[in-house]
């Protein structure tokens, strides 16, 4: 049986997963249980959504330095407009949306590096929010919190939301007519532009539909964490790129997959939790997870050579 | 007339000394031209360490695509962290804390490059996991007392010769050789070459893997001598120190005009870039803006130069 | 049931004066060059129109100008006799399709979505359906027997089902057929059966009424494909008749360039000595490779047998990746510029001298008087047609960018020159010119190794390999290299696709 390219790639994020959590059971048999689950995979929610939305960027051959400020910022807009006045919040998150479609259609129209663009408004986006909370605060909407501690009936709430992400995100990408067209820009613009398609649109699209999976992620941080400050998701720039790339998806080209960046934020929040279960002193904490970023990486290189191996024989 | 004007324009960096000229002059103007000397020393000692760092970042940016060096702050703190340690305010060490520095830089640019070739993954995220480690071993190093640069060092980096700042002047000693190497050398042509196409460069007989491995060496070289000089400029170590210079030393580098394509880099852009950045911010501050308007500012005259600067340059 | 004979001509009888496309008086000027000047073209339904021309003659300009791709400076065109509308959208609204040179799939898309990006008609629930059906159908159609599988990522397909892919898709239509079908150079990538295969579907194709605007370097496919062939030259339409008033000879000289029928002085007697290049038989089977100093070895074939990677294994394996070698031995001309030849923000001399730095410099500080002169030397003796080699290196035509890359490779020291059919796309002149200089080289102790896909190069040769399945499967020498051998060799086994 031949299997397609895609499915490898989807093949490797899972087992990288699958290895990990065996690990952490190993050594924490009791995490083997709904409440142990729900702690190990808690934060997962957000980082996935993130992660979907760096996804989208880099479908487009671009990359979004401001992911972490703009989750922030929407974290922050969450607990206070969204909670007080929720049409004014509501208002807020759609200018945010269009916001991004319009950096989207900047980069386009002028050619420019996204990196630097997406570099300038996580100053902006950063800027906003201290407006919004200089000092930590805020509340979370009532319906967010429900929606984030809930508990459905046999599996935890974070991985019922990451499924239900994934399998969204699949369809809205992968299988869906337009989704072909997003990962088209990406494999080939010149070919999208000779059949008559508008890449602009197509860019603009991209960009506010990132920029609305962004703002779900900074709704569900809140959801988890009930209160906001500016620097809440500083670090979801990288963890989102990370994810990306764990989960199988590739800088240029348009070669992504929602399936395995989901599991991608699902194995980096895993590490986060198992280095705690593996009790090791906080100095070296950022330190294991580089390692544990390599060593991931580095099996994921092993299963693609034996796949290649498996390919030329 | 024309060409000569084609000429001029044809060069970036020309954007980026024409926004320097206008804010300074604005920021001037507010406090009435008194302490204009005074911002111009700030301003050139400040833009000085994002030089140092964002000349080895254009180096690395230079190789095309996906080149990037996340690992610029932490080896900046570690740097500074273990040099201060081993030269424990002694003067005589003062030679040997920076080759330590260099000798750390060789070790990084080292790791980073096993990194992306071993693992095959890209340098953004190899440089990153990199960084994880550097940083976790900075706070190892950093634990108790904070210890403070040897006296002659720290004179040497907040004084003034001519009054130009001391560490502006070895930015520039810096700079022109960088500019050598990359202009005059068959060295510069081949990361251009590289950045270009590596396909391509690799046909020509280009040894491409070792030129990558000069270039991330030299990034995190030149980092490790920021972070040493910068430590001994600001009387000790912080760990979080070289934080901000991840976001500058990539803004400085394409605000200057370099390519984010890659293969075409440009050294006085540096400078002018950054310079710019730092007098944005004291303009901002001297007109009294909130940290929140400050943030945004900045953010927005970001893309505002890059705008009116960097449109089509990119010639993809 | 396929139309006889009799139903084409009455068809076309029927449908001969109604006009596709008309570009009349079309003028296109790029910088100080003029690209078009005054060039006329009319597509008629129910014709194939062979488009031939130099590198540089206008061709592809006035098929980018008919696809709605550029906008003519002066001149109009009309779409089925109205004019107004121009742009990509209004072209593909009348039924305009082009299939171009360079291969413009989404790599990462798999075929089914390919088709959707070309086919906007392909949306709702069932698209995906679809779209295979209608691939699927048209493929089987045009290369009957193909074993392309659908749902597989255009990565994984080799250039020619790429190449068959991008056909299929262009031909293919949801609603209403495509009116006009541009192919520009279509069996690039195609061996001689799937070409055939190709050039009797046109004849289908144009059979049933439609249009088809063919251009190809392969003159025996525009003889006996078209209905009418327009032959340009700067710009302009030099010439513009039926098909059989043509022939191979009289096209070329259409063209304008003589053609000097000349017989190579192959050097024979060479082989003693130990070959100064030698590999054992690639993956354990078929004959070893070796070359000996002096020789013009060519490495023959159908497309895609393993030459290239022949030509890579043996360059890689000798130049080092993490040490500049300290001296070169062995040089290398890409066949395909965009991927692996030029550096695209450089001068053309900078292009030129990148091979040989090392000779041009002292204590690597790079002397720019000696490179200069270098370029200077090259640029008169390989005619590179520029005012100025400081110029940019995509300032200059296809032929003259490929010049470069010949004059690249020369430039150093090496002794060995491995070339990756380097004349894809290069029009006659050129080639004429670049023969010559490879013969005195070649004279001077050279030695070539030359992968083309062309019979008039291989026949160049002192020496032939012919490759199959990956393995050198036959060697022939001197005399023995005719078309005959060579086909034969290649498709031995009763494996012929």
């Amino acid at each position: 049986m031949k299997i397609s390219s895609g499915t490898i790639r989807l093949l490797i994020p899972a087992a990288s997963l699958i290895l990990l959590l065996a690990a952490v059971f190993y050594m924490q048999p009791r995490a083997m249980s709904y409440t142990g689950l729900n702690l190990l995979f808690n934060l997962a929610v957000p980082i996935a959504l993130a992660t979907v939305a760096q996804m989208l960027i880099m479908a487009v051959n671009d990359l979004d330095l401001s992911m972490g400020t703009f989750v922030s910022f929407c974290a922050c807009v969450t607990a206070t407009f969204l909670q007080s006045s929720p049409a004014v919040g509501v208002l807020i998150f759609l200018s945010a949306i269009a916001a991004y479609a319009a950096i989207g259609v900047v980069i386009h129209l002028r050619e420019l590096p996204s990196i630097v663009v997406t570099l300038g408004m996580s100053f902006v986006w950063g800027g906003l929010a201290v407006l919004m909370l200089p000092s930590p605060g805020g509340e979370a909407p009532g319906w967010a919190r429900w929606l984030m501690t809930s508990r459905p009936p046999f599996v935890p709430m974070a991985i019922v939301a990451s499924v239900v992400i994934a399998l969204a995100t699949h369809f809205l990408i992968m299988r869906s007519s337009a989704g072909v067209l997003i990962r088209g820009v990406g494999g080939n613009v010149r070919s999208v532009e000779r059949a008559g398609w508008s890449v602009i649109r197509i860019r603009a699209g991209t960009y506010a539909l990132a920029g609305f999976f962004a703002v779900l992620s900074g709704i569900a941080l809140v959801g988890l964490t009930t209160s906001a400050d500016a620097n809440i998701a500083l670090r979801y720039t990288l963890l989102s790129i990370a994810g990306v790339i764990l989960g199988g998806g590739e800088f240029v080209g348009g070669k992504v997959s929602p399936i395995g960046a989901v599991i991608g934020a699902l194995t980096l929040t895993l590490a986060g939790s198992f280095l705690s279960f593996m009790r090791i002193s906080p100095d070296w904490q950022i330190g294991a997870q580089g390692a544990i970023l390599i060593v991931v990486l580095a099996l994921r290189l092993f299963l693609n050579r034996l796949e290649k191996r498996e390919k030329s024989r | 007339m024309n060409a000569a004007r084609r000429h001029l324009f044809s060069r970036p960096w020309i954007w980026s000394f024409a926004a320097t000229i206008i804010v300074w002059i604005v920021t001037v103007l507010f406090t009435g031209g008194a302490s204009s000397l005074d911002l111009s020393q700030a301003a050139l000692t400040f833009a000085a360490f994002s030089v140092i760092v964002g000349i080895g970042q254009m180096f690395v940016i230079t190789l095309g695509p996906g080149n990037i060096d996340l690992s610029v702050p932490a080896t900046m703190t570690l740097s500074g962290t273990l040099a201060l340690k081993l030269m424990d305010v002694q003067d005589g060490m003062i030679i040997v804390g920076l080759l330590l520095s260099i000798l750390l830089g060789f070790a990084v640019g080292i790791g980073n490059y096993v990194l992306i070739k071993l693992l095959r993954i890209p340098p953004i995220i190899a440089t990153l996991s990199m960084s994880f480690i550097i940083q976790s071993t900075a706070i190892w190093a950093n634990r108790g007392l904070r210890i403070k640069p040897p006296d002659m060092l720290a004179d040497f980096t907040t004084s003034n010769l001519f009054g130009i700042p001391n560490i502006a002047i070895v930015a520039l000693i810096l700079s022109a050789l960088a500019w050598v190497l990359l202009e005059k050398t068959i060295y510069g042509r081949w990361i251009s070459a590289i950045g270009q196409s590596t396909f391509a460069a690799r046909m020509t007989g280009i040894p491409v893997d070792g030129t990558r491995l000069v270039t991330y060496i030299l990034c995190a070289v030149l980092a490790s001598i920021c972070g040493y000089l910068l430590a001994s400029f600001s009387g000790g170590a912080a760990l979080n120190m070289g934080s901000e210079y991840l976001l500058m030393s990539i803004a400085v580098v394409v605000i200057g005009g370099t390519a984010v394509a890659g293969g075409n880099s440009n050294i006085p852009g540096i400078w002018g870039a950054s310079l710019f950045m730092f007098l944005v911010v004291s303009m901002l501050n001297t007109y009294g803006f909130g940290a929140g308007f400050r943030l945004i500012l900045t953010g927005l005259i970001i893309i505002a130069v890059i705008f009116v600067a960097g449109g089509r340059q990119s010639n993809r | 049931m396929p139309p006889t004979i009799d139903d084409v001509f009455r068809m076309n009888e029927v449908t001969a004066r109604r006009e596709v496309v008309a570009a009349r008086g079309i003028k296109v000027t790029f910088g100080a060059v003029k690209a078009l000047d005054g060039a006329d073209l009319v597509i008629h339904a129910g014709e194939c129109v062979g488009l031939v021309g130099h590198n540089g003659a206008g061709k592809s300009t006035i098929v980018n100008v008919i696809n709605g791709g550029l906008t003519p400076h002066a001149g109009e065109i009309t779409h089925a006799g109205k004019g107004g509308q121009h742009g990509i959208s209004a072209a593909r609204a009348s039924g305009i399709r082009c299939v171009f040179q360079e291969l413009s799939l989404c790599p990462n898309l798999t075929v089914t979505e390919n088709a959707r990006i070309m086919h906007a008609e392909l949306a709702g629930w069932n698209w995906r359906t679809k779209a295979r059906a209608l691939v699927e159908r048209k493929l089987q159609d045009i290369f009957p027997g193909h074993r392309i599988d659908c749902d597989s990522t255009v990565d994984d397909l080799s250039i020619a089902e790429r190449q068959m892919v991008e056909i299929a898709i262009s031909f293919a239509g949801l609603h209403e057929k495509p009116k006009l079908v541009i192919l520009d150079e279509p069996t690039s990538s195609l061996d001689a059966g799937l070409a055939a295969q190709l050039m009797a579907y046109i004849r289908r194709f144009v059979g049933e009424g439609g249009s088809v605007l063919l251009i190809s370097h392969i003159l025996g496919e525009i003889l006996s494909t078209s209905d009418r062939i327009v032959v340009m030259k700067d710009g302009r339409v030099v010439a513009d008749r039926a098909a059989p008033e043509f022939s191979s000879r009289s096209l070329v000289e259409a063209m304008g360039n003589v053609v000097r029928e000349q017989e190579w002085l192959r050097s024979p007697g060479k082989r003693g000595g130990a070959p100064v290049l030698s590999t054992p038989p690639r993956r354990g089977h078929g004959l070893a490779f070796e070359a000996h100093r002096g020789e013009m070895v060519g490495l023959a074939g159908l497309g895609g047998h393993g030459q290239t990677e022949t030509l890579l294994d043996l360059y890689l394996s000798r130049n080092g990746n993490w040490w500049p070698a300290r001296e070169k031995e062995i040089s290398f001309v890409a066949g395909d510029r965009g991927l692996n030849g030029t550096f695209p923000l450089w001068s053309i001399l900078k292009n030129l001298s990148i091979a040989s730095l090392r000779n041009l410099s002292s204590n690597s500080i790079v002397d720019r008087g000696r490179e200069a002169s270098l370029g200077n030397g090259w640029k008169k003796r390989i005619e590179i047609r520029t005012p100025d080699m400081e110029n940019h290196i995509l300032s200059l035509s296809g032929g003259n960018q490929q010049k470069v890359l010949f004059a690249r490779a020369l430039a150093t020291t090496a002794r060995i020159v491995l070339m990756d059919d380097p004349m894809r796309g290069v029009d006659v002149g050129t080639k004429q010119e670049v023969y010559e200089i490879l013969r005195a080289e070649a004279a001077g102790g050279r030695t070539f190794i030359w992968y083309s896909t062309e019979m008039d190069e291989i026949r160049l040769c002192d020496r032939v390999y012919v490759f199959r399945e990956g393995a050198i499967v036959a060697e022939l020498v001197g005399d023995e290299i005719t078309e005959q051998n060579v086909l034969e060799a290649s498709f031995a086994g009763g494996e012929a696709a």
